[in-house]
């Protein structure tokens, strides 16, 4: 497709290239911000992934989640469990998790109280997180070998620049959301991976219709005579692919955030995850992987050229 | 000229989809499995731990603990449990719906090692003495139901009661019957405690020449058929050890099922809606096309015998995301050809063609990372790319081909010449070629 042909049709061409400065600094700031805020006061990790106590409780009369909660307060002032899980016949079985190992002397006085409050002597044992941390650990090798394989591809079918682009989208995404969840200091459980994940499989689908249409548009190297050449076709790419790019947003933001305000206190961290990430797996998309693209291919159709000249056009 | 054969097909496509989608639809969303975090239940995980010293876990041994961790599933009577081996020595077992989770727990690590000792704890008689499969359920003459084992020997029986009445008196006299017995395990320690760990000991005063022995436990009739069941099932070839349990409530599993249908209705009716109101007739096809999606992601996934789980509807929000953007890649592309002057049906063509090779890069990148995700990944994160592949490729199916199809119908009938506002394309937008 003819460039000129293309700008035809665009009512205006909005100019993302001339401040991709801007972009980086704004990108820059927020991964340092991101990087001290994990360093400094971390995830505020869930159950799933720190050690600590389960108490089961079980009952005659069916329990409550708030009863059981009381019940701990009852015990001692500071004793909140962390998670709370019904189950048996008609809910007679409460299952206590705590971050952090109950001492010995709560034990007993747990212990005691229930047995004097029900009847029965309550379980007490030890969670271990190794579970939740295997998960992730498992997830964050998969992704990365995902992203070897992704540049393989892409290699192959794109070129080498735009698949390391990709792939530092899709890494941005993924530290992006941690990042977030840092800052707002949101519990991290086992559906964050999976959260993760949605945004990872996003964010390279997105990237890479919006590099297609710039391969398409891509007129061979010897005709990109300058760096305003080269960000005329990313340009227009661009613009080319905005609609498209806030239409598939919009649509799956729908869906996130209808997840987010009506499916519940279960999965509320999980859809907020994936709403934020969603967003972020579009910026990446304009905003990072198509403006370090622009600049690694201009560095390399200049290295090219610095080394053809020894082989034609002596005139210039 | 109209062909009207082309929009004769079309309704007659749609009223075929219907005919199959509407009354099977329910059966379908019926019939896929819940996991454990959206129906509730419980799941374990075991380290597999040597019986005696010496004996290595191979292969062969954890494919056998998991055969017979399966039996004891089936007394349980789980449908669909979910048994796997992780890496060498774990066992992660997943029984959605389960009420009595601490029975359950009980009937699965119990080595189902029965044994009849006297009251110093030695061995009389151990769990290979009896006879396979030969345990069952009885009443005794007060209507209580107790267990009976029959021994391979009968002499056996005979002889060990003949040698407890020679070298014990009464009160001593006694056949203790264990199960699970471990080192440093004492019936002297036991018998005073209100619930021994010992099955019962009853007391003998005269040799007993018999093949079968019965069992009598103080047990209701559903521990007798358990036990019965266990002991049937054969014992475990290992020890298992419980690395970590985690319980979910089987009515909060159901609440928070019900919210997150109810919001995923919500999102999929603001996609439907979005669609229609920007991309007019082509958003249509669009609702078409996602509803068939949806349909046929969920039948596939009940084909597959897949589970579902919450990441599971992560990976389904993704597959609507990319169904919807393969459907936008499409009809953008070919408003952009009417944008250039071209006519419905060559903008149609040209667009159709221009975008397939667009969504077939995005799919199949990733395809690839959905690919090595299932190969690497462990539990949740496998569930989650398994939905993901299946939703890919039922996306490509509908979403692409689907929507040329029924489009194509539309455009090639030529209704549609020179109406570009039914793509959503204003007249002064578009350029004389």
């Amino acid at each position: 497709m003819n460039l000129n042909n293309s700008r035809k049709i665009l009512k205006r061409v909005i100019p993302f290239v001339k401040f991709r400065n801007i972009f980086f600094l704004i990108t820059l700031v927020y991964i340092l911000a991101g990087g001290i805020l994990l360093s400094t006061i971390g995830l505020n990790l869930g159950i799933d992934f720190q050690s600590g106590s389960r108490v089961e409780v079980s009952a005659e009369e069916p329990l409550t989640e708030e009863q059981v909660r009381s019940d701990f307060e009852a015990v001692e002032a500071d004793l909140e469990p962390d998670d709370i899980t019904l189950g048996g016949d008609n809910n007679t079985i409460a299952s206590a998790r705590f971050i952090g190992e109950l001492s010995q002397e709560e034990i007993a006085a747990v212990q005691t109280y229930f047995e004097e409050e029900y009847g029965s002597v309550p379980n007490t044992g030890t969670v271990s997180p190794q579970v939740g941390q295997e998960l992730a650990q498992n997830a964050f090798i998969s992704v990365l070998i995902a992203s070897l394989g992704l540049i393989i591809y892409i290699t192959i079918r794109f070129q080498f620049l735009y698949g390391v682009a990709s792939i530092i989208a899709l890494l941005h995404d993924a530290f992006f959301i941690i990042g977030f969840f840092s800052l707002m200091q949101v519990e991290v459980n086992v559906p964050f991976i999976a959260a993760v994940l949605t945004i990872v499989g996003y964010s390279i689908n997105d990237t890479i219709v919006t590099f297609d249409r710039i391969r398409e548009n891509m007129p061979p190297a010897e005709e990109i005579g300058s760096f305003e050449d080269l960000a005329e076709v990313v340009d227009v790419s661009l613009n080319q692919t905005l609609t498209r790019s806030i239409n598939t947003v919009l649509t799956v933001v729908f869906a996130a955030a209808a997840l987010f305000i009506f499916g519940g206190e279960g999965i509320r961290s999980f859809s907020l995850a994936l709403l934020v990430g969603l967003v972020a797996g579009t910026y990446s998309s304009i905003f990072l992987a198509a403006q370090l693209w622009v600049i690694w291919n201009w560095k390399k159709i200049k290295r090219d050229r610095e080394k053809a000249p020894a082989e034609e056009e002596p005139e210039s | 000229m109209v062909k009207k054969s082309r929009i004769v097909y079309f309704f007659l496509i749609i009223f075929a989809l219907a005919a199959l989608m509407i009354p099977t639809s329910e059966k379908i969303v019926n019939g896929i499995d819940l996991g454990l975090d959206l129906q509730g239940g419980f799941e374990v995980l075991y380290e597999v731990e040597p019986q005696e010293e010496g004996q290595e876990i191979t292969d062969e041994t954890l494919q056998n603990t998991v055969a017979a961790l399966t039996q004891r599933v089936n007394i349980l009577g789980v449908s669909e449990p979910n048994i796997t081996i992780e890496g060498d020595n774990r066992i992660r077992v997943q029984l959605a719906g389960v009420e009595d989770q601490q029975a359950a727990r009980e009937l699965l690590s119990t080595e189902a090692d029965l044994s009849i000792r006297d009251v110093d704890d030695n061995e009389r008689l151990s769990g290979s003495d009896i006879r396979e499969n030969s345990a069952s359920v009885n009443f005794d003459d007060a209507n209580n139901p107790i267990v009976t084992v029959s021994l391979k020997d009968g002499d056996q029986f005979g002889e060990v009661t003949e040698n407890i009445i020679n070298e014990y008196s009464p009160p001593n006299n006694r056949l203790v019957i264990w199960l699970d017995y471990e080192e440093g395990d004492s019936y002297e320690e036991e018998a005073t405690k209100e619930d021994p760990k010992f099955i019962s000991a009853p007391a003998v005063s005269e040799p007993l020449y018999t093949q079968d022995i019965q069992i009598e436990g103080d047990f209701s009739v559903e521990e007798a058929e358990n036990l019965a069941d266990i002991l049937n099932s054969g014992s475990l070839p290992v020890e298992l050890e419980e690395v970590y349990s985690n319980s979910v409530g089987a009515s909060l599993g159901e609440q928070a099922m019900d919210k997150a249908i109810f919001a995923t209705f919500i999102g999929v009716g603001l996609i439907f809606l979005f669609m229609l109101v920007f991309y007019r007739f082509t958003g249509f096809i669009a609702v078409l096309t996602l509803s068939t999606y949806i349909y046929f992601v969920l039948a596939v996934f009940n084909f597959i015998q897949g589970v579902l789980t919450l990441p599971g509807i992560a990976a389904l929000v993704l597959g609507v995301g990319m169904a919807v953007d393969a459907n936008i890649i499409t009809y953008e592309r070919i408003k952009e050809e009417i944008k250039y002057g071209r006519s419905i049906l060559s903008a149609y063509r040209s667009g159709a063609r221009r975008s397939l090779g667009t969504i077939i890069d995005a799919n199949v990148t990733t395809l690839i990372a959905a690919g090595v995700l299932f190969y690497f990944g462990t539990s949740s994160v496998q569930g989650f790319a398994l939905m993901l592949i299946v939703s890919i490729l039922v996306s490509f199916i509908t979403a692409v081909l689907g929507t040329r199809l029924l489009l194509g119908l539309w455009v090639n009938s030529r209704i549609f010449n020179k109406k570009p506002k039914v793509f959503g394309v204003k007249e002064r937008d578009i350029h004389e070629p």
